[in-house]
């Protein structure tokens, strides 16, 4: 990217120098904070049985009671202990996010390179399908599809919001396989009479990597907050505990019209951190890598 | 003007495509909701009812799937989306053609409004790239990306709405008002609005300052740009006349194609501040299980998505000849 202008006018200069300085800092501190930030989630999700002060599920406390020492995030109104269901609902949440984001990706994967490595035909219709899952209203098809089945498993879910977010990623790498094709390396290893799934597998996808993981983290995010927003519905796992389903029941005790902000803006204030984790992730790797990839989506 | 044919063509099959999804759908979800519903509503249905489901679910089952498909485009045709379960005796049509214009007055403003607020922004952190508000507002809105919008829109609810009691927190207007075009009703409405135009404001304008610091920061780079400035043109001309309208293309073309996802993309809104509006009326029927007005209404969100990026190409061929000219290739 910095050798883009050899010659540059003052303003150009300031932009360049300020962009290499950036690329170079910035995105590592972002990328560095959202790791750091994911690594957070996954020791609590792990160490949920230790580090959990009480069973999440045990509802033998006294019934909406505000932060103390024995209760730091107080109780539920059916006598549970926030805090304790609010480190457990690290499990579920991450869980969901992470299956998401593979199944997303594997889809999206399989189709962008297929598409772009094939071209003429099966090219065509695989565009037009990406392009018309693309054009269908994710969020509502998502909210029928779950109202349809009745209390889908986190599985379920994940199968659910995939089905509807793979063409984003599709199109990008679409694009990817289109540009590296022209590469000299990959035209050499196809005059070499390496097979496809060779050229796909051991040629393109490996030079893509920073792509695909730039888009995995990006469905994380979305997975993440799509879930939770589903559960805060009703619709999907309320039953079990999970941040979006303590939003539920929080949402479904007037949580918020009793003034227990304590039942309520935690679990949010968690989605949030675990989603900007992800977005850090997603915005650091994609300035690390070049920014022209972006713009060569179509 | 092949371009637009190929377009045309595209929206087409998509649309056919979107029916048959909504009409398979059911048909093809495990336990099958239309037995369920049948076993739920028992003989408590009315034949117009009953009638409705069997056109939505297709249970004629001696009837072979085509001939129950080729119904419901038949019904589609005559703009019939059947007969409401939960609101019986009202019309699909009817419920919808009340929710809309909610949906449309609600998201529609604020989606405008987010876009000239986000358009500014994104042009002065391009302006200002890799200063202390570009800096600012960069780190702002990851977090406000992050964020479960309707999180948000609850804390904006308990803060604004229920705490400081500035705005009205739930419906579109006061209960004991009667709907008319006097000063106070509309007064009423833009007051009820005030709260959930925020929300969606606060979450959306990131998205669009964003984008458009990113197509400014590129533009910046043109070589057009360089002899501008090798003319000796301010940095606030090149950025207003130059590299602004420029950066602003694919920004309109972003624009209108979310105009099509203000029918659907706003039930979280529509939810969270219990907004008469079309999101609303679909978790309703979701709740209800209320399958024909579920099916109507995905009907028309997926309709006016198509509609809107229908335009957005339209108006892009229209502003950037590059596109025609690519087509004709």
């Amino acid at each position: 990217m910095s050798a883009a202008s050899p010659s540059s006018t003052p303003a150009q200069g300031a932009f360049r120098k300020f962009r290499e300085r950036n690329s170079r800092i910035l995105p590592n501190i972002k990328a560095r904070i959202g790791v750091g930030l994911l690594l957070a989630f996954v020791l609590l999700a792990v160490l949920a049985p230790v580090i959990s002060p009480y069973s999440p599920t045990y509802t033998g406390f006294s019934l909406g009671a505000s932060p103390s020492p024995a209760h730091l995030l107080g109780t539920t109104r059916s006598g549970q202990d926030i805090l304790s269901q609010l480190i457990w609902g690290t499990r579920p949440s991450l869980d969901v996010s992470l299956t998401t984001g593979s199944i997303t990706m594997l889809v999206a994967v399989a189709i962008g390179i297929l598409a772009g490595l094939l071209e003429g035909i099966i090219d065509e219709i695989l565009m037009l399908a990406t392009n018309i899952v693309l054009v269908l209203p994710s969020i509502v098809l998502v909210i029928v599809i779950s109202s349809y089945i009745s209390a889908a498993s986190d599985v379920t879910i994940s199968f659910i919001i995939a089905l509807t977010s793979w063409p984003w990623g599709a199109r990008v790498i679409r694009a990817q396989t289109l540009h590296l094709k022209s590469k000299d390396f990959v035209k050499a290893a196809i005059a070499s009479g390496e097979n496809h799934f060779r050229v796909a597998f051991f040629e393109i996808l490996p030079n893509m990597f920073s792509l695909v993981a730039a888009n995995f983290f990006f469905t994380c995010l979305y997975a993440v907050v799509t879930v939770a927003s589903l559960q805060f519905l009703g619709l999907g796992n309320i039953n079990a505990i999970s941040w979006g389903s303590i939003l539920y029941w929080a949402n479904n005790s007037n949580a918020l019209m009793i003034g227990a902000w304590w039942w309520f803006l935690p679990p949010g204030l968690a989605i949030g951190l675990l989603g900007a984790a992800f977005a850090l992730i997603n915005f650091g790797i994609d300035e690390l890598t070049n920014p022209r990839l972006r713009r060569e989506g179509p | 003007m092949r371009y637009l044919m190929r377009r045309i063509i595209f929206y087409v099959v998509a649309f056919v495509a979107t029916i048959t999804i909504n009409f398979f759908l059911p048909r093809a979800m495990p336990g099958n909701p239309a037995e369920a519903l049948m076993s739920k509503f028992g003989g408590r249905l009315n034949p117009l009812a009953l009638k409705s489901i069997e056109i939505a679910f297709g249970l004629h089952e001696h009837e072979p799937i085509w001939n129950q498909y080729l119904q419901y485009l038949g019904q589609l045709l005559h703009g019939n989306l059947g007969t409401s379960l939960a609101y019986y005796p009202a019309s699909v049509s009817g419920l919808i053609g009340t929710a809309l214009p909610w949906t449309l007055f609600l998201v529609g403003l604020s989606t405008i409004i987010s876009f000239v607020i986000g358009i500014i922004i994104g042009s002065i952190s391009a302006w200002r790239f890799g200063g202390a508000f570009d800096t600012f507002m960069s780190t702002f809105f990851t977090f406000t990306y992050a964020f479960p919008y309707f999180w948000i829109a609850l804390a904006c609810l308990y803060l604004i709405g229920y705490l400081w009691g500035v705005f009205p927190i739930s419906g579109a207007y006061s209960m004991d008002l009667v709907p008319t075009l006097s000063g106070s009703f509309v007064f009423n409405v833009i007051r009820h609005a005030i709260l959930p135009s925020l929300t969606i404001i606060f979450t959306s304008v990131g998205y669009w300052a964003v984008n458009m610091r990113n197509t400014t920061i590129t533009t910046l780079a043109e070589d057009y740009v360089t002899m501008a400035e090798a003319k000796g043109i301010t940095l606030r001309r090149i950025l207003l006349r130059y590299a602004g309208r420029n950066a602003i293309l694919p920004n309109i073309t972003g624009f209108a194609m979310s105009m099509g996802f203000i029918v659907g993309g706003a039930i979280l809104t529509e939810i969270v501040f219990s907004y008469p509006g079309l999101g609303n009326l679909l978790f309703q029927a979701v709740q209800q299980e209320d399958y024909p007005l579920i099916q109507g209404i995905l009907m028309i969100i997926s309709f006016s998505v198509l509609a809107a990026n229908f335009v957005a190409d339209v108006t892009y061929s229209l502003l950037d000849p590059r596109v025609r000219v690519g087509g004709n290739q």
